[in-house]
């Protein structure tokens, strides 16, 4: 990685979209670490401004709308940039279209399942597997769990409590 | 004269109601009656914090006394509030939560689906954001109506009687036509009649009734309020007060 020193035009020339795109996917998200906030969907545009202001700007999507979390991922997205040589970023917070978790990749859903929490279910399915046994014998034990994004389950089949990432 | 009364009013009032009614919804936490249940209402809290704050920022924006949503929730005077009487009552037992949430849940999830339709792009966005979460509250408080109300004798006459106290606080969301208000006509398309049908289905499988009363509680969108808000300002402004300027 380029170290703080680097020039603006030698950076420019170096980095591009796909680079910028790759320092975002190393921001782990600050409650769910195992993920990233560019792996979560949260990231909506890349944008450099060409007028030699040497400015960024980068478009988020929140999860929730009170999700304490915001505010850090947009420090750490401002701070981890900096680091990369880039001085001058500003985070525009995008509402419409709402993220939504169909917006999570691939990669992140089997991370999360990993990680202990089961995964969003496609639109209409609403029993979520077991991430310890991978049964489908569960049941929901409260609507909210321990951040705005999760639901709390029991596994009837090894008696496991778990995690859901609910479909929003 | 601000040219932009009408948007600044409906973000004051969406704002101030989401914020004073998280407020009561936090006073829930270290005191609900399982565990599960306090992790629900400190979640809905938390929504209603963060939309609070996008309707306030808005606000703030528009508004020419105020730079920030800190200082339209720290340093306005409670005549300052538009919010109605319904998000300030206490929060009794739980069934009385319920009930207030049940009610709120309703209207709040049909004056977002309105507002979503709105042109001004700031206040659909808003709209669009919030509603996906307000969906969700209404689903726990509809089970939660019916659970209870459905319950146990006791729990069914404690519910009953929740519904009625609750009943003319309520009402006041619905009165648009208050003077002052900021309403446009669109707006106050959202009639009574509307979100009483919204309830009809739930109260009826939780074996509850509605009361035939028509008498509303009005006052709160022209910051006339009941004692209570101004004992939930104290405690919230407190410390932004004796230190202006205080930062986390």
């Amino acid at each position: 990685m380029l170290a703080p020193s680097v020039s603006w035009h030698t950076v420019v020339g170096m980095m591009q979209h796909d680079d910028i795109w790759k320092i975002l996917e190393g921001i782990p998200d600050p409650e769910i670490p195992v993920v990233s906030i560019a792996e979560l969907g949260m990231i909506r545009g890349i944008d450099f401004d060409d007028t030699g202001t040497e400015a960024i700007s980068i478009t988020l999507s929140p999860t929730y709308s009170g999700c304490p979390a915001t505010d850090t991922i947009i420090s750490d997205i401002k701070n981890t940039l900096f680091d990369k040589g880039f001085k001058n970023t500003t985070v525009k917070i995008q509402l419409s279209p709402a993220w939504t978790t169909d917006w999570i990749s691939a990669s992140a859903i089997s991370k999360l399942r990993a990680y202990g929490i089961a995964p969003p279910l496609p639109r209409g399915e609403s029993q979520p597997e077991c991430p310890q046994c991978n049964s489908t014998n569960t049941q929901l034990v409260s609507q909210f769990g321990s951040t705005p994004c999760k639901s709390l389950h029991c596994c009837m089949s090894c008696l496991e409590p778990f995690d859901y990432f609910k479909c929003h | 004269m601000n040219n932009n009364i009408e948007e600044l009013s409906l973000s004051l009032f969406m704002g101030d109601n989401n914020l004073i009614l998280s407020h009561r919804l936090s006073e829930w936490t270290g005191h609900a009656p399982v565990l599960e249940e306090e992790l629900a209402l400190a979640n809905v809290a938390l929504d209603l914090l963060g939309q609070a704050r996008m309707w306030l920022e808005y606000a703030a924006e528009i508004s020419e006394d105020y730079k920030t949503a800190d200082d339209l929730a720290y340093k306005r005077e409670i005549w300052e509030f538009r919010n109605v009487a319904l998000v300030e009552q206490p929060n009794g037992h739980f069934g009385d939560t319920i009930v207030r949430q049940f009610y709120y849940d309703n209207w709040h999830k049909l004056i977002l689906e309105h507002l979503y339709q709105s042109e001004n792009e700031r206040i659909a966005g808003i709209a669009e954001k919030s509603l996906k979460e307000v969906r969700y509250h209404l689903e726990r408080s509809a089970q939660w109506t019916v659970l209870l109300g459905d319950g146990t004798e006791e729990s069914h006459n404690k519910l009953q009687t929740s519904v009625n106290h609750f009943w003319p606080y309520a009402l006041e969301l619905c009165n648009t036509n208050t003077a002052n208000s900021g309403f446009d006509d669109d707006l106050a398309s959202l009639s009574r009649q509307t979100w009483i049908d919204s309830l009809s289905n739930i109260i009826a499988e939780a074996t509850l009734q509605l009361p035939e009363t028509e008498f509303s509680y009005s006052g709160g969108r022209e910051g006339i309020h009941t004692e209570h808000l101004s004992l939930i300002l104290a405690e919230m402004q407190c410390l932004p007060r004796a230190y202006p300027g205080t930062q986390w």
